[in-house]
């Protein structure tokens, strides 16, 4: 950190945290069963906030203003609700190993998206390209025996997806949207065809080698949080590890290296950095086909790691909400992966909350779409693409 | 922190759209439109060939697939009478209405059902884009308008007794409303802040699935009393179903949504054509800051736009639930693909009504011919059918979204030979 947040902004911050704890204070371990404290802690996050949106720290205000109404509002209904009820639900350990486990896919895709859109080609296909990967992942594990070389032909026919996105949207200037639709459509159609024409009996087999856990017995051992960390990071598979690291790589690559400086001079202003002597289509080409590759990837792990089946149709929109944690995130590697995190945690509390009412955590899944719509709405803080996301360049 | 820079996003230029499209508009023909769908059926049939190991299979399955949409039945042509509606006259008609059991006419019942919403949806995208918009939410307004019209059409006759005509109308443009709504607030985001509309459009979408899954799903308010372990709504009233002048009512006939959608396609054109706010439109599309500089204000255009798009794939979805479907369950909400396809039948339409209900005719004629109902398992597995209807509809829409270079492609072989002549 150069410096820490100052004035207004630190204040802001102090909200956001206080929000938290206005809902923490209610829920396990410390459930207090009076809704005082929440209502209390939740009013000054609120009023902090507030306070800093007027002073010009709109988006953290907005944040602190956000955490405090809903540490506020979940605090009193933790209150409300029974203890038996909310200690089945609230398992932290457990919670957090979900987020981890829902979040994934969605940082593999999210990650191959900012390649593409940081170079200025606008990818909606991620959904498509995530599909591709999940189904050759389980196809090649069954036909080579392992997964690893399953894992290299699933991110392998992501690439093979990207190559054409990238052909149409860069060599033949068609309309990216308009490729990236017709990825999706592709996508769909050619592993629902092979998977029925392949599986259709009998599914995908369940003796498949899958992308294995790893387990860090020793985390056991730590004092105080042992209990803690066993539960969430003792037994993760190995690609949220794998996607963990690759954030960090990634805002390397992307942010400290030459390479990362030509993407996004591509994606920024193409006819300057060509003039530059960059090859603009290279990149292009090159960050499209990465971003299939990726997506495939995430595709992979939700089939070969995470459910170990392939059916029709299994990402069920999570490409769009990878496309969504990357706006939200304001194209940024560490903003897109927090935001798969939160997007993640409400996948992960709306399933614990079937406990509950299996209506109203269906509700949960719109969350990611609805915090996206306020991003780009500029309600808080504006999301702003790069300035030449979506337009092909013609070389002079 | 870049937190102090605050600048303004540029407006997006829409040029590679609009430029394209207008590119388009003048190289006019109908050639690329055959092109693209002959190229993707060539596709579709090695991918079959791949499958069965033979071209005449390949032959029979196509042939087979064009007798499952029902469009054989056009060939049918006899000596008919079809009687005149409210009179006892009967003229001569060339094709068999009265045979509503025979296959190809049920089965063209089916196309032409599917039809309805296609064109409809079709029409939502291509109103938003000859704004210069792409509306890829089709989808979620059409589920909106499902929502609307299954929740106006089960509760409204508990409360009070309306005539049937009434409750469709209300259904109708309650569903129209709901459509134009979420269609609107991605109109109004990107005229008033510059939100890109297919962003919000995309996650716009979702939420209507989610907010549907909700109200529909297992505990949910409007779930069917009838069984708790159905994710469904109740049965619409019976008061509300459309009338079906064609076919059998209890086998899904022809409802009378088909000129409701027919309607649709002149009003379309001509709000597009011949009204002050169609001419404001297409400026916008073509060029928004020469319409500015014209005096149109391009924000009030863009909502505008778009909330009638949500108008025609709302009106789709109330369609649908009134003429065809009859309740709403979260399987459907969360699979059904009418508003995506309705992106393809625009695109391959070219935005214009003719060019869309063609292209919706070639779409829900693939749909209905692949649907396992239609299709023998012994020619060719209906299951990979639908996959491979899914198959040509992207390599449609691929083949459209790069047309332009086909049409630059001509257009060089063409100089190049004028100057080879004038040489």
């Amino acid at each position: 950190m150069k410096r820490l947040p100052r004035g207004w902004r630190a204040i802001g911050w102090a909200g956001v945290v206080a929000g938290v704890i206005a809902a923490f204070v209610a829920l396990p371990p410390i459930s207090l069963r009076s809704p005082v404290p929440s209502v209390v802690i939740g009013l000054v996050a609120l009023t902090v906030g507030i306070g800093s949106w007027i002073r010009g720290e709109r988006r953290i205000g907005g944040y602190a203003i956000a955490a405090g109404v809903f540490g506020f509002a979940l605090g009193y209904l933790a209150t409300r609700s029974s203890l038996e009820h909310l200690e089945a639900a609230v398992v932290w350990g457990a919670l957090f190993a979900a987020m981890l486990r829902y979040a994934t896919p969605l940082v593999f895709a999210s990650l191959g998206g900012l390649f593409s859109e940081r170079s200025g080609v606008v990818n909606i296909g991620l959904e498509g390209m995530m599909l591709t990967g999940a189904f050759f992942a389980i196809w090649g594990a069954d036909v080579t025996g392992t997964w690893t070389l399953g894992l290299a032909i699933g991110i392998a026919s992501g690439g093979l997806m990207g190559l054409l996105h990238a052909f149409f949207s860069i060599s033949l200037r068609a309309d990216q949207i308009v490729g990236g639709t017709a990825i999706n459509f592709l996508a769909l159609g050619l592993t629902s065809y092979l998977f029925i024409k392949l599986y259709a009996r009998e599914g995908t087999p369940t003796d498949l080698s899958t992308i294995p856990n790893i387990s860090l017995d020793f985390l056991g051992n730590v004092p105080v949080v042992g209990n803690f960390l066993d539960d969430v990071f003792g037994n993760l598979n190995l690609m949220i590890w794998a996607g963990i690291a690759l954030v960090g790589a990634v805002w390397v690559v992307v942010f400290k290296t030459p390479i990362g400086l030509r993407l996004r001079s591509v994606g920024e202003h193409p006819r300057a950095a060509d003039t530059l002597g960059i090859n603009v289509y290279l990149i292009r080409y090159g960050a499209v086909m990465l971003s299939g590759m990726l997506a495939a990837a995430g595709g992979a792990y939700l089939s070969l790691g995470f459910v170990t089946t392939f059916e029709k149709n299994m990402t069920a929109g999570r490409g769009f909400i990878a496309l969504a944690a990357l706006i939200f995130g304001n194209w940024r590697p560490v903003g897109a992966a927090t935001a798969c995190l939160l997007f993640g945690f409400s996948s992960a509390l709306g399933k614990t909350l079937q406990e509950y009412s299996t209506s109203v955590s269906v509700l949960f899944e719109a969350l990611p779409y609805v915090l996206t719509i306020i991003a780009v709405a500029g309600v808080i803080g504006r999301s702003i693409p790069p300035a030449a996301v979506g337009r092909p360049y013609t070389k002079q | 922190m870049s937190e102090s820079v605050r600048q303004l996003p540029e407006e997006p230029a829409p040029e590679s759209v609009v430029a394209r499209y207008g590119l388009l508009q003048r190289a006019g023909g109908i050639l690329v439109p055959i092109l693209t769908v002959v190229l993707a059926f060539l596709v579709g049939g090695i991918v079959i060939l791949l499958t069965t190991g033979s071209v005449a299979d390949t032959l029979e399955t196509y042939r087979e697939i064009f007798k499952g949409s029902g469009l054989s039945w056009f060939f049918d042509v006899g000596n008919n009478s079809i009687g005149i509606p409210f009179t006892d006259a009967h003229v001569w008609f060339p094709w068999d209405t009265n045979e509503a059991v025979s296959e190809s006419a049920a089965n063209l019942q089916q196309t032409l059902i599917l039809w309805v919403p296609l064109v409809l949806t079709g029409l939502a995208v291509a109103f938003a884009f000859r704004c210069g918009l792409f509306n890829i939410g089709g989808q979620g307004q059409y589920l909106a308008g499902s929502i609307a019209a299954v929740l106006i059409a089960t509760e409204l006759p508990k409360a009070v007794a309306l005539p049937s005509f009434v409750l469709i109308v209300v259904c109708v443009l309650g569903a129209m409303i709901a459509g134009a709504a979420l269609a609107g607030i991605a109109g109004f985001l990107k005229g008033t802040v510059g939100a890109h509309e297919v962003i919000t459009t995309i996650m716009l979408n979702w939420i209507v699935i989610w907010v549907g899954s909700y109200l529909f799903g297992v505990g949910g308010p409007f779930q069917t009393g009838a069984s708790s372990a159905l994710p469904s709504s109740e049965d619409i009233s019976e008061k509300a179903a459309l009338p079906v002048f064609w076919g059998d009512p209890f086998l899904q006939g022809l409802h009378i949504g088909f000129f409701i959608a027919l309607a649709a396609l002149v009003v379309y054109s001509l709000t597009l054509n011949r009204t002050t706010l169609g001419y404001e439109v297409r400026a916008v599309g073509h060029n928004p800051e020469g319409a500015r500089y014209g005096g149109i204000s391009v924000a009030r255009n863009y909502f505008l736009a778009m909330a009638i798009a949500g108008l025609f794939a709302g009106l789709a979805g109330a369609l649908d639930i009134l003429g065809w479907q009859f309740r709403l369950d979260t399987t459907q909400l969360q699979g059904s693909q009418i508003g995506f396809i309705g992106i393809a039948v625009a695109l391959l339409g070219r935005n214009t009504a003719l060019g869309v209900g063609l292209a919706g005719l070639l779409f829900a004629a693939l749909q209905t011919g692949t649907a396992s109902r239609n299709l023998d398992p012994s020619v060719f597995n209906p299951e990979l059918a639908s996959s491979l209807a899914i198959i040509i509809q992207g390599l449609v829409v691929l083949f459209v979204g790069a047309d332009v270079i086909i049409l630059l492609a001509l257009r060089r072989i063409r100089r190049t030979r004028a100057r080879g002549a004038t040489a």
